[in-house]
């Protein structure tokens, strides 16, 4: 797979206010961020700290904000096949079937030769190729966030944005897919942003940490993850960065418990 | 049947899972010994018309109200045998196909305009609001006064009635599509006619599906009434005419008939829905 020259996303000075009934709602104030190309981002934090706020604006479903967000030079305005992003629910569709599920994802200006060709490398990609025709129910869990991660690559976007993605997974499967998407990200070399609430999976995953808090949600802290990859996750290095994020959430005292599997 | 397939990487090899289920419950023995599936649903109408039998044998329901199944069996196969139940079904068939192809294809129509756009379906409120709750029975003059009691008013009327469920459903199964699949063809940037044909229509199509079983199932029933009111032939006609003869075998015939071709007509939509619906889990394990 050739490797691709992705660009920087930018976000600058960036806030969003919904405005509800009971008055202005600031859900992200003052973000600003910079992701470049290839690099693995974790955003972790508590619920309602905005974290899917921020993906649904980078991917362009949410619009009227205040800052900037580019992608290279240009400035995001709605949603575009240069980024693919993957939900917690798989949001397959039911009535397609694997294959039709990930060809839905490409481009209408793909020949159809083509489309056959890139959708059969990435039902490969993701390892789901004896189950090429069979439909969402008849699929795991796991093997359905397989095929939604499939449908975001398919038009081999610049930024793959993950939203929980492997948060209704059991354990087991979760770990598992942490290691499917590290494999992919380390094949297609896209720039991946996770949002996660689980702590242990953005240091697993991250290049970054950023540590983000919430009402309104803004940037808390950065933590860089210089640890070499496979990473274990019972390492002392490991161990010692966590202990840094949990004080991040809960203080320092707390630390002194020893958080150890 | 696909299997449920569990992931790739299973947490454990298949020889450690438990062995369950290797004694047979006694649903399984049950059914082991009753292979045929239509044998219980028979139980109930073979007992009934047992007792009726009897009921009439030992003369105590008079026979000039409600004649033996026996008797009425009989009626039948005379029936079928002359033709001419045959000819009334046939013809009530027919008049119900017509109708039902003009008042489901309005329906389709109709249903798919209001649910592209709220505010024709906010113009026309009032109007559906209004004329809906009006029983089809209840058109069956104004309609014999404006096209005449040839074919044209049962047509009309049989179209009038499988409209509405037709529309209903239509509408209510474009309203519920899931925001979150929306918001995937919106994603990858699907134009408005891949979000209707790969989206918004196949999942609507469980709630079309149901409108046309609704709607051809008030068809027959409407063509019924239209022919009990006035016509010269189908089994409504067949009824009525009975009724003047004082034949009840025959009416019981003709009610016989309706029933078991509504229950023909609704097995047959089923078995084309199951196929069309193969993605559908729930209807799938029905």
């Amino acid at each position: 797979m050739t490797a691709q020259l992705g660009q920087t996303l930018t976000i600058e000075r960036l806030s969003k206010t919904f405005h509800i009934e009971a008055g202005p709602l600031t859900v992200l104030q003052d973000i600003s961020l910079a992701v470049k190309p290839g690099e693995f981002v974790s955003i972790v934090g508590g619920s309602g700290c905005g974290k899917s706020t921020l993906l649904r604006l980078i991917v362009g479903l949410e619009r009227e904000y205040e800052g900037t967000i580019h992608l290279g030079d240009a400035p995001i305005t709605g949603p575009g096949t240069d980024r693919g992003i993957v939900f917690q629910e798989s949001r397959l569709l039911p009535w397609f079937t694997v294959e039709q599920n990930i060809a839905f994802g490409c481009g209408s200006d793909l020949p159809a030769a083509a489309r056959r060709q890139t959708v059969r490398e990435h039902i490969a990609l993701v390892g789901l190729e004896a189950f090429a025709t069979a439909y969402p129910h008849q699929l795991s869990g796991g093997m359905q966030q397989r095929v939604a991660i499939a449908r975001a690559l398919v038009n081999r976007p610049k930024a793959l944005l993950l939203d929980e993605p492997f948060g209704a997974l059991d354990a087991l499967t979760r770990i598992n897919m942490q290691q499917e998407i590290l494999r992919i990200w380390q094949s297609e070399r896209t720039t991946v942003i996770l949002v996660t609430h689980d702590i242990d999976e953005a240091i697993f995953l991250g290049d970054r940490v950023v540590v983000m808090s919430p009402r309104p949600g803004s940037i808390r802290r950065i933590v860089p993850i210089d640890l070499p990859r496979p990473r274990s996750r019972s390492s002392f290095e490991f161990i010692d960065i966590r202990k840094k994020i949990y004080a991040e959430f809960f203080g320092e005292e707390e630390t002194l418990l020893d958080y150890v599997i | 049947m696909a299997p449920h397939a569990s992931d790739k990487t299973a947490p454990f090899p298949p020889a450690v899972r438990l062995e369950l289920g290797r004694l047979p419950s006694p649903g399984a023995v049950w059914r082991r010994l009753h292979p045929a599936p239509f044998l219980l649903p028979a139980v109930a109408p073979a007992v009934l018309l047992l007792v009726w039998e009897i009921l009439c044998q030992r003369g105590l329901i008079r026979l000039s109200v409600l004649p033996a199944p026996s008797t009425i069996w009989l009626t039948l196969v005379d029936l079928l045998r002359s033709g001419e139940l045959g000819n009334h079904l046939l013809i009530s068939i027919t008049r119900v196909l017509q109708g039902f192809v003009v008042g489901s294809t309005l329906g389709l129509a109709f249903g798919f305009i209001i649910g592209l756009s709220k505010r024709v379906e906010r113009s026309l409120l009032l109007i559906t609001g209004l004329l809906r709750p009006v029983p089809i029975i209840a058109w069956v003059p104004m309609l014999i006064l404006w096209m005449g009691i040839d074919e044209a008013s049962k047509v009309t009327l049989i179209a009038i009635g499988s409209f509405w469920p037709v529309l209903l459903n239509v509408i209510h199964g474009i309203r519920n599509t899931d925001r979150k699949i929306i918001e995937v063809a919106q994603v990858l940037q699907k134009g408005r006619l891949s979000l209707w044909w790969n989206v918004i229509l196949p999942s609507s199509l469980p709630a079309i599906f149901t409108g046309l079983r609704i709607g051809i199932g008030i068809a027959w029933m409407s063509v019924i009434a239209a022919e009990l009111v006035a016509a010269s032939a189908g089994v409504g006609y067949l009824i009525m005419y009975a009724r003047e003869l004082s034949q009840p075998d025959v009416m019981l015939v003709g009610v016989a008939s309706i029933g078991i071709t509504g229950l023909s007509i609704d097995v047959l939509i089923r078995q084309l829905e199951r196929r069309v619906l193969r993605w559908n889990v729930n209807i799938q394990t029905n």
